[in-house]
């Protein structure tokens, strides 16, 4: 039995860096340190207390082999020593319905941490005491964080915490996260439980009297067959619940005839899961009659008075867009400014340090450093302030609660693309960068609407697209030049759409996906929460797509210097001429221009940096998007924009397609589903264009 | 008891009724019994415009539910 769990457990969590997040910056737990898990529905604060306790001191990652995402910390105690936090995914609760539960469960049993903090919203109570019951049933010390004490009092509800730790014999500390109040004591309790794990008894919630005997009698075929990590009770209770993991393990470790027996009563006992779930509830109701004074029937809170215009059908969307279109130009307004000081002034010292370091040096490493290196960090420079304040304006919509209000809203209009309102918010990040539009999309349930969420979010102007946009546009169009910009977002996003409408009937026949949402009480942002979540995505993308920014552009700097016959005779110009003639069609028959687009494809943003390279190489006037609108047609140069919109997405984008789906044919065929709409788009707008 | 139960979708704004029935799949009858739709439990309509998706609050959360779900609970009137 020992050898069978060896083989079976996975890798011990905390020793584990994925290696597609691994920055070096992770603090492996060491042994002998204490662990604490961190357990919590979502939309309970439970994000708010981990980075209460952990601050910078953490590490985001993967789960192993997982696709969702894992935190973990450090807590450093006044007394020195150090408690390793482990952030699980929110989760309902711990039946295998997802991906989530799966992981928290299986971390929770396999990794047994020294104890538990179950975070739970004392505003919603009720629902979030449901996971504490199924916590209590996993017999780990369990200590009970009750968050948002305020704002349950701002509706009314009163919570008395040594009323409720009595009720469910569980240590309850009263915190507010987002003050930073209680939560030095929560852990304190945590930590001196794992001590001490006796001194409290918990009230378990036991089963209706309906099922008691059948729960017995499984529990007694079992004894002794499955693996010493599943506690015997607890998987009883989840064979009864039919929980499709346990039901196959019990399958494969139980004698033939035995399983026969189970099975014969799991069949009679279908429904049990329904009494089960119930049950708890009741449980619950006993805790909330003890430690709870309602609220007045038909008091009205602020986030019910709020919502009724917020999530209105038509004046809910007006809201959405007035949100969308102030968070963009707030993005612009603020981040141009900056990303241009920091091209400037920063560029230009690098240029000069750089002069004066190489001095002696042969020119084609100057030319190196110069038009490859400090040019790729320009182009990083240019959209990271965009990708800070998008992110921030991200996190406070999100922090705030209005994100879920936003899907709401757009149900209707998702659901013409066979996709529900959770699809939007995925689609949305797009807006930002692809690759967190495409990881986003793990919060639908469904595979088949997973994966179409996946196919479109490519499809989403993300920021290196729409600052190229920003950046060419002006020197194109003059005067027009927002109300072109305008109108090739618009175009854009109608293609994805009639995309969305099309492939959904094609390939899907138009299944049906349910929507199923929570929508959080409204709450003032947290300054802490959300500037942990600008600071993880903007580090992410520099090393991720920063990285890649820069080998590609040293790389389209060599290719267009060598093989030294000047950038006329370059490699690069060669590949790009036998390209001009599927370019002329788009009227885009200039081989830097097609060379350029093409290197978007390691980075949206390379497009410029490379027109740069090779635009200005020639001793011209005029600035660079001058140059190259003077090399084109005006409808050329509209062809030009929307094709860089919807052209292939970038190789992160890619390869978290490839990673999400876990499937070459997926990605390939979202690489050819761009390719053709946005050639044919391109193709289209210029010919069309050509007759006016 | 079955005569007197109708689906959610069909109940207007305001109006209080208790959870009878689910339907529709095990996935969905347990993700939304964990949840709190469970049979007995009390709900509150907060929005339905008769087409789209629609708003319920139920143990003290509000619960966004799409047409087609919403069809798949069956509530009877609170006594």
């Amino acid at each position: 039995m020992n050898n069978r769990l060896t083989v079976r457990a996975q890798p011990a969590l905390r020793l584990v860096t994925p290696a597609c997040h691994d920055d070096g910056a992770s603090q492996p737990i060491p042994a002998g340190q204490l662990t604490i898990a961190l357990a919590g529905q979502p939309n309970v604060g439970k994000s708010t207390v981990f980075n209460m306790l952990t601050g910078l001191n953490q590490h985001v990652g993967n789960w192993p082999g997982k696709t969702v995402e894992q935190k973990t910390g450090t807590f450093q105690r006044p007394d020195g020593a150090a408690v390793g936090l482990v952030d699980l995914p929110g989760t309902y609760s711990l039946t295998a319905n997802s991906e989530e539960e799966r992981i928290a469960r299986d971390y929770l049993l396999r990794e047994r941490p020294d104890a538990v903090i179950a975070v739970v919203n004392a505003a919603l109570l009720e629902r979030s005491l449901y996971l504490v019951a199924e916590l209590l049933t996993l017999d780990l010390p369990l200590v009970v964080g009750l968050n948002m004490g305020d704002v349950a009092e701002q509706h009314g509800i009163h919570v008395e915490p040594h009323v409720l730790a009595a009720a469910l014999g569980l240590p309850v500390i009263p915190i507010v996260a987002t003050r930073n109040q209680g939560v030095r004591e929560l852990i304190d309790a945590a930590t001196s439980l794992a001590a001490d794990p006796a001194r409290w008894t918990p009230v378990r919630p036991s089963i209706r009297p309906e099922h008691a005997p059948v729960l017995a009698e499984i529990c007694t075929l079992i004894a002794g067959h499955l693996p010493p990590i599943y506690p015997e009770d607890w998987a009883a209770l989840k064979l009864l619940e039919g929980d499709g993991e346990i039901t196959a393990l019990a399958k494969t470790n139980l004698p033939e005839a035995t399983w026969d027996r189970v099975h014969a009563l799991l069949l009679q006992h279908e429904d049990a899961y329904l009494n089960i779930a119930g049950g708890r509830y009741e449980w619950i109701g006993r805790m909330m009659r003890a430690a709870v004074i309602h609220p007045k029937a038909g008091a009205i809170s602020i986030t019910e008075r709020v919502d009724r215009v917020v999530t209105h059908p038509l004046g809910g969307l007006a809201i959405l867009l007035g949100i969308l279109g102030l968070a963009f130009s707030l993005t612009y307004a603020v981040a141009t400014p900056v990303a241009n000081w920091l091209s400037t002034t920063v560029l230009g010292v690098l240029d000069n340090l750089a002069g004066r370091a190489l001095a002696g040096a042969p020119a084609w490493l100057f030319g190196l450093v110069s038009d490859g290196l400090i040019h790729g960090v320009g182009t990083v420079f240019t959209f990271l302030p965009i990708l800070v304040i998008f992110f921030a304006v991200l996190g406070v919509l999100e922090d705030v609660g209005y994100l879920a209000r936003g899907a709401y809203v757009m149900d209707r209009f998702m659901h013409l693309m066979g996709l529900h309102g959770k699809s939007f918010l995925p689609l949305f990040l797009g807006f930002g960068c692809n690759v967190p539009a495409v990881l986003g999309a793990r919060i639908i349930e469904e595979r088949r609407a997973r994966f179409l969420t996946i196919l479109l979010a490519p499809l989403v102007p993300c920021t290196a697209r729409l600052a190229i946009l920003a950046f060419l546009a002006p020197a194109f169009f003059g005067s027009r030049a927002a109300l072109v910009s305008f109108g090739l977002i618009a175009a854009n996003l109608l293609v994805l759409a009639v995309a969305g409408i099309v492939v959904n009937r094609l390939a899907f026949r138009g299944e049906h996906t349910a929507f199923i949402m929570e929508l959080p009480l409204y709450h003032i942002p947290n300054r802490r929460t959300v500037g942990l979540y600008v600071w993880n995505n903007t580090r992410e993308f520099v090393r991720k797509a920063g990285s890649l920014i820069l080998i590609a552009s040293m790389v389209v700097w060599a290719l267009s210097t060598l093989p030294g016959r000047g950038i006329d005779g370059s490699f690069l110009a060669a590949f790009g001429r036998r390209l001009e003639p599927a370019g002329q069609l788009m009227g885009l028959g200039d081989w830097r221009v097609i060379v350029a687009l093409l290197t978007s494809f390691f980075a949206k943003e390379n497009t410029i940096a490379t027109l740069g390279i090779l635009f200005g190489a020639g001793a011209a006037t005029g600035t660079l998007a001058a140059q190259v609108a003077a090399a084109l047609t005006p409808a050329a140069r509209l062809a030009l924009l929307l094709f860089q919109l919807l052209f292939i997405p970038c190789l992160a984008t890619t390869a978290t397609i490839k990673q999400e789906t876990g499937s070459w044919r997926w990605m390939l065929a979202s690489l050819g589903l761009l390719l053709a709409l946005s050639y044919g788009a391109g193709v289209l707008v210029y010919q069309v264009g050509r007759l006016l | 008891m079955q005569e007197n139960s109708y689906a959610l979708s069909a109940l207007p704004v305001g109006k209080r009724a208790i959870i009878h029935s689910l339907h529709g799949g095990r996935a969905f009858c347990s993700r939304v019994a964990n949840l709190g739709f469970t049979a007995g439990a009390l709900l509150t309509v907060v929005q339905n415009y008769g087409h789209g998706p629609m708003l319920v609050s139920l143990r003290g959360s509000l619960v966004a539910l799409g047409r087609t779900e919403a069809n798949q609970v069956q509530v009877c009137a609170d006594e």
